[in-house]
């Protein structure tokens, strides 16, 4: 009588329990899989596929681009933190290879070296090639770099948790950790003037037309006629990072 | 507040030949070395542990608890260096709540809390039920409510359910075992995945580490081993340390050997980061690679291992041999960390220069800092083995 | 049911089913609602990407006021170079219209990085002449026209 009361309000409170808990997992359970569903290649093809192009018979390292970005992107002037630098390589008559980058080339280049013991020099601007198989997205532990719908390799920086696994990852010394966000950061190919219609800073700046960008979807577009009429190499072929970052005239010197 | 620009400049202008401008300052310090030393002491203990439980080595059965204590301790602190080393440590839960399946390092959220949830903690209960529910009955006040939650309020002692203890912490330290390697293989896959770092990017990291750290775990159980029963009764058996030590010795071979394959590997095939690599082993590694890992941590044990097979005399001098023997080893497996992990980061990826590290005292990212997360766990040992002392379990009938 | 189960194993399901559920509830808390929207990220974070301000206003905003120096430019070999590769960033100047708020070259060395002598540019991509021997103690702009190069004043 009175324990079978006692049993019967106790097993309606459990089957009301069992009812709160069971829509709560149930709603957290919808919520949790929706990550699980989404696009594994960003298929809106209304939308460009960007690619870059750096000509190293144009560039003349002058490094207006690299002060550019600079400029364009609040990255602090110190010289340890570049999205963007310019490398310049002298290949010596005896063989040895001579490479530099004072302050990521952002005042330009003084000759050092003597014409007479130069064999060849060149040039090589450095940014992120926005990979199409980044291997920095690949080992980010919480999604917080990506690859946009438009090709770009972004950074999410309300999300990014400051491991530096994606800096090591980088197999072409990219990414920093800015000093003053704490968080991950990197050339983004200027998305917020990409977006306006507006060329990425240093694409702009270049005087001498070494830097292009485009869409690698249309094959009209002057990127895409570039990469056809011309022999074009990425950086690190061996290591397959689907680079979009296609240099002309790249010497075998160059890492 | 003004990030420190002064130690980058000092940094810079040590820097030798060219490096990538983003290279300056090494991204992963020495709480990143601390980590894989303490997962390895967590895999390595647990390995000795279930060599008692699984393949019935009888003489080791004085160390079982405490190698799985030890484990356990070195378990709750393995994060916390991460934590702290990271930029954001306040965004640490986003691992745990949207893991990048494709990421070695979030994948390995899991695989700690697997570890720790499934293996560990159950394993020590399994193991501690019955006395934490006797312990339980006889305490008061606050300790015997501490025991009844331990014990999940399940105060069954019959035979039946105690064989099922035996039987599923049986069970639990078969699976324990794969899991272990699991454990600390992902530490090495996390280092061994990265193609974009020649000093890393090889199949072998996973076993290496793997066998590092059994080699540490062994060391480390055999160390507080002798400690632990010196403060309590200020003796201990010489044979289990010949046990131990035997295992020691060719487990640390093994390691010896697979660690040697990987550089003679990447001598032979000499491929293009060969140079590079070959500068920074012969200059800026070579203390911490040929004589802390090498000599002090890896062929000195090895001729006192191999001494104390065949010599068999006076018990006070083996008793100090195995005491040197397992100190020199944990100076070896750490140093191994350190040139895993420093000595990866000090060569540019340009394969044309080195940069320099130096490792700050204070700070979140400090000497302090990494010495308190390797202190920690003993006082955590401490805890446990006054909460969950081996010697006053209650003695199961065989 | 014909098969024994030991209560520990009701007991330690019970606990974990427990905790696996506070584990999901607390997580549908705390993934951010846009995560997931066009790949693994916070969709929200595009947004983000493309909010901050921009410094160059690109070629175009120049031309709406000064199109005479453009002129000017067309008709020698600084034709192809936008203004602020010289003039730096720009945006600032469209807003205000002030002269104070852009830089205007006035060094040697401004014009020095691009045409100093050096044996890595190639003789086809710049003219290039050797700074320390050339006119030195004079402006470049004492001889030269910035927009017109080759233009010489008198």
């Amino acid at each position: 009588m009175d324990n079978e009361r006692v049993k019967s309000s106790r097993r309606k409170f459990l089957r009301s329990a069992v009812a709160v808990a069971g829509a709560t997992l149930g709603y957290t359970w919808l919520k949790s899989t929706q990550f699980l569903v989404y696009a594994a290649e960003p298929e809106d093809k209304s939308l460009p596929w960007y690619g870059i192009v750096i000509d190293i018979e144009k560039c003349i390292g002058c490094g207006s681009c690299a002060k550019a970005c600079k400029n364009e992107n609040d990255v602090p002037v110190e010289p340890f933190f570049f999205r963007i630098w310019v490398e310049q390589y002298t290949v010596m008559n005896d063989g040895s290879v001579d490479i530099k980058s004072p302050n990521g080339g952002i005042d330009g280049f003084k000759q050092t070296i003597p014409d007479e013991k130069i064999f060849k020099s060149f040039f090589v601007p450095k940014m992120c090639n926005h990979c199409s198989k980044s291997p920095c997205s690949q080992v980010c532990p919480v999604g917080a770099t990506y690859e946009s719908p438009e090709g770009v390799v972004l950074i999410d920086e309300k999300y990014c948790i400051g491991c530096r696994y994606c800096v090591q990852a980088c197999p072409y010394g990219c990414r920093f950790i800015h000093p003053e966000k704490k968080v991950a950061n990197k050339c983004t190919l200027c998305y917020h003037r990409l977006k306006k219609g507006l060329a990425p800073a240093c694409m702009e700046i270049c005087p001498t037309g070494a830097r292009m960008y485009g869409n690698l979807r249309d094959k009209n577009s002057e990127l895409v006629k570039f990469l056809k009429e011309h022999t074009t190499q990425v950086l690190r072929p061996n290591l397959n990072t689907g680079a979009k970052l296609y240099y002309n005239a790249l010497s075998s010197e160059v890492r | 507040m003004e990030p420190d620009y002064q130690h980058l400049y000092e940094i810079l202008a040590n820097a030798q030949g060219y490096i990538f401008p983003n290279e300056i300052d090494l991204q992963w310090g020495i709480l990143i070395v601390v980590y894989p030393f303490i997962t390895g002491l967590v895999a390595g203990a647990f390995i000795l542990a279930s060599l008692e439980r699984v393949f019935k080595v009888k003489i080791l059965k004085s160390t079982y608890q405490i190698a799985l204590l030890t484990a356990l301790s070195f378990l709750l602190v393995a994060t916390l260096p991460l934590i702290s080393h990271l930029s954001q440590p306040q965004r640490a839960y986003e691992i745990m709540i949207t893991p990048h399946a494709s990421s070695a390092m979030a994948i390995f959220g899991f695989v700690y809390l697997w570890y720790l949830m499934v293996v560990l903690l159950l394993e020590v209960w399994f193991d501690y039920r019955h006395s934490m529910v006797v312990w339980a009955a006889e305490k008061k006040g606050t300790m015997k409510w501490i025991y009844t939650i331990l014990t999940l309020g399940l105060s069954d002692i019959s035979p039946k359910t105690l064989s099922w203890d035996r039987k599923l912490g049986y069970f639990v330290t078969v699976i324990g075992i794969p899991s272990a390697f699991i454990l600390h293989g992902y530490v090495g896959f996390i280092f061994g995945s990265i193609k974009a770092n020649p000093w890393w990017s090889t199949p072998l990291m996973p076993i290496i580490f793997i066998f590092s750290a059994m080699v540490s775990g062994i060391s480390m159980v055999m160390l507080i081993y002798m400690v632990v029963s010196y403060i309590r009764t200020r003796h201990f058996d010489i044979n289990v340390l010949d046990s131990i030590g035997k295992y020691l010795f060719f487990v640390l071979i093994l390691d010896f050997t697979l660690e040697g394959l990987d550089q003679i590997h990447r001598i032979y095939e000499a491929e293009e980061s060969f140079e590079t690599i070959k500068l920074l082993v012969e200059g800026k590694l070579y203390l911490t690679l040929f004589i802390s890992q090498g000599l002090v941590g890896t062929i000195i044990p090895l001729g006192i291992l191999a001494f104390l097979q065949f010599y068999k005399g006076k018990i006070r001098l083996r008793k100090t041999l195995y005491f040197t023997t397992g100190i020199l080893v944990l100076i070896g497996v750490y140093s191994m960390r350190w040139n895993v992990v420093i000595g990866g980061q000090l060569f540019s990826k340009s394969f044309s220069g080195f940069t320099s590290f130096k490792v700050g005292l204070i700070g979140l990212d400090g000497t302090l800092m990494a010495a308190f997360w390797l202190i920690l766990p003993f006082g955590i040992l401490a805890f446990l083995l006054w909460l969950l002392p081996p010697w006053k379990m209650v003695q199961e009938e065989e | 049911m014909n098969f024994y189960i030991p209560p520990q194993i009701k007991r330690l399901a019970l606990a974990f089913i427990i905790f696996i559920a506070l584990f999901l509830v607390l997580r549908s808390f705390l993934v951010p609602d846009s995560f997931g929207q066009y790949g693994f990220y916070r969709g929200e974070s595009l947004a983000d990407n493309a909010k901050p301000e921009i410094h160059y206003a690109g070629h175009q905003s120049c031309l709406e006021c000064h199109q005479d120096i453009e002129d000017l430019k067309l008709m020698d070999v600084h034709s192809d170079i936008s203004c602020e590769t010289c003039h730096g960033p720009g945006q600032k100047h469209v807003l205000s219209s002030e002269a104070a708020d852009i830089f205007k070259p006035a060094s040697r060395e401004s014009c020095g990085v691009c045409h100093e002598k050096n044996a890595a540019k190639r003789k086809s991509a710049i003219f290039q002449i050797q700074l320390d021997t050339h006119n030195t103690g004079k402006n470049c702009t004492e001889c030269h026209n910035s927009h017109q190069p080759w233009t010489m004043k008198e």
